[in-house]
């Protein structure tokens, strides 16, 4: 911080840079906030359609609004320098004033970054352990839904290039695509046959590692209907970039339904399954042909 | 021709052939593409035939790996194509010979097929909905269309089995038929469930990375 008139501590008759420093990004950080956490922040992915979903775009207008003042002081600093402090008059560039440090300055920055950096990790924490925040959570997941919540466990098996799912509420059955039920909650039990992949809903909020033989669980409680993409999100093989597919949320009785046809549809597929567990280890290891 | 002429020369020469060189590499890569069979349409709808070998011909840059095929109804003319060009909409009859030993699906769901029109296919001529996931030796699917169909297969004490492509009727096979549905125009792709990259890591390299042998593409037109 320059010691001479652009100090906080202008003379009289002086312009006083600071205070005007201040005003600009006051003004600035009132509009920019309320135009961030308003206007831009709500039509944030992954969107609304499920509570966990809900969750991550309040967790992102929280961060949003709390650095837009801190991203709107560095760039009104940085502009009101370069209009301010412009050496017009370029014969007359002389040594300037020896630059000294404001401790009062300094200090109050310190003070602030600090309490955000904190406030922002102690949020952070508590919005993840909350309720899991649609992540994977290993085996042994610490953000378990209420006691007493009912939850429709959905076993999610990755293999190169494909995303199938297995029901152990209903007769272990297993299918190639994936409805939901609305206002449910689900758990995920996320694992691979073969490399590592990545389960992510985009639209659930959902994102878990697929690796083989772990079990990864993730939780998320559904909404309304809702049409959502699966995406492998760790680059698993040649066709990676294929390894996608489309998922419902539908209303309940409309669940039942497809349920029970894809049990009667896939009856002789389910009769050759091993017995439903969170991980497997299938033969053949290697090819035997 | 002076010496300091000579070697001006002999510089230019050898720079434009360096030249010429890395053009045609560059030619050739950018405009090479693999080779496509398309589908015989007959007044009975849009027909595939298929074949699957334990090992791509003896010529083939890839000899000892695992590859799918083009071939004729009877089972001759073999191309080493794995794009096929299909009609829209449109009702394809699909028939491959398999000539490969059982690997093992390690998914056994994929023992069942689906996306079939009629919901079956047929196993050298019988219906059939899903078959034994530790006898399966390939799978034909396309996941953009929901198709998918295991492939039986050769029995390990057959007799007059056949190694390297091309091979014919008259050795051992089994003879998998389905036929699906096409949608509109696109680019998808095909591939192969079951782990049979001989030699490589639990059975998914080779061939099983590589276009052109265990996976392909599907060009509906």
């Amino acid at each position: 911080m320059s010691a001479h008139s652009a100090s906080p501590g202008a003379a009289p008759g002086e312009v006083n840079h600071w205070r005007r420093f201040v005003l600009w990004w006051l003004v600035l950080s009132v509009i920019g906030t309320v135009i961030v956490v308003v206007v831009l922040a709500p039509g944030m992915p992954p969107g609304n359609g499920t509570v966990e979903a809900s969750g991550q775009v309040y967790d992102d207008t929280v961060l949003l609004g709390l650095s837009t003042p801190v991203a709107l002081g560095v760039i009104v600093f940085f502009v009101y320098s370069i209009v301010a402090f412009r050496e017009r008059d370029h014969a007359s560039v002389l040594e300037g004033p020896r630059i000294t440090g404001d401790a009062r300055v300094q200090t109050w920055w310190l003070v602030i970054t600090t309490a955000l950096v904190i406030f922002l990790a102690a949020f952070g924490t508590v919005e993840l352990e909350k309720d899991g925040a649609g992540g994977g959570q290993g085996p042994n997941p610490l953000s378990t839904p209420p006691r007493g919540t009912h939850v429709l466990q959905v076993q999610v098996i990755a293999q190169q290039w494909k995303f199938t799912y297995r029901w152990p509420a209903y007769g272990g059955v297993e299918t190639p695509t994936l409805d939901l039920p609305a206002h449910t909650t689900v758990e995920f039990h996320v694992t691979s046959l073969d490399v590592i992949h990545s389960f992510w809903a985009y639209q659930l909020g959902v994102k878990a590692d697929a690796n083989p033989g772990v079990d990864n669980t993730a939780f998320v409680t559904t909404k309304g209907p809702l049409t959502f993409e699966v995406h492998c999100d760790e680059l698993c093989g040649v066709y990676h970039g294929y390894m996608y597919d489309t998922g419902h949320v539908v209303p309940r009785a409309q669940f039942a339904s497809w349920i029970s046809g894809q049990e009667k549809q896939y009856a002789p597929a389910t009769k050759s399954l091993p017995p439903y567990a969170h991980a497997y280890f299938p033969a053949p290891t290697r090819r035997g042909g | 021709m002076t010496a300091q002429a000579k070697r001006i020369l002999g510089i230019a020469l050898v720079t434009v052939a360096f030249g010429v060189g890395v053009g045609l590499y560059v030619g050739i890569y950018l405009t090479a593409a693999p080779g496509q069979a398309s589908a015989r349409i007959s007044p009975s709808g849009a027909h595939l035939y298929l074949a699957t070998v334990p090992a791509a011909a003896l010529n083939d840059p890839h000899p000892t790996w695992v590859s799918y095929y083009a071939v004729n109804p009877d089972g001759s003319h073999w191309r080493h194509d794995t794009t096929y060009v299909l009609p829209a909409h449109t009702l394809v009859q699909v028939t491959i010979y398999q000539y490969d030993s059982a690997t093992g699906l390690r998914n056994p769901f994929l023992g069942q097929g689906e996306g079939l029109s009629g919901g079956r296919f047929t196993l050298d001529g019988k219906p059939t909905v899903a078959i034994n996931p530790n006898l399966a030796s390939h799978v034909f699917a396309i996941p953009a269309f929901g198709v998918s169909v295991p492939l039986a297969g050769v029995s390990a004490n057959a007799k007059n089995t056949c190694g390297n492509a091309p091979c014919t009727l008259s050795q051992a096979h089994t003879t998998t038929t389905f036929s699906f549905r096409t949608p509109a125009r696109g680019l998808y792709r095909w591939q192969c469930f079951v782990p049979c990259g001989a030699g490589f890591i639990a059975g998914w390299g080779g061939p099983m990375q590589t276009v052109g042998y265990m996976d392909g593409y599907i060009k509906v037109v």
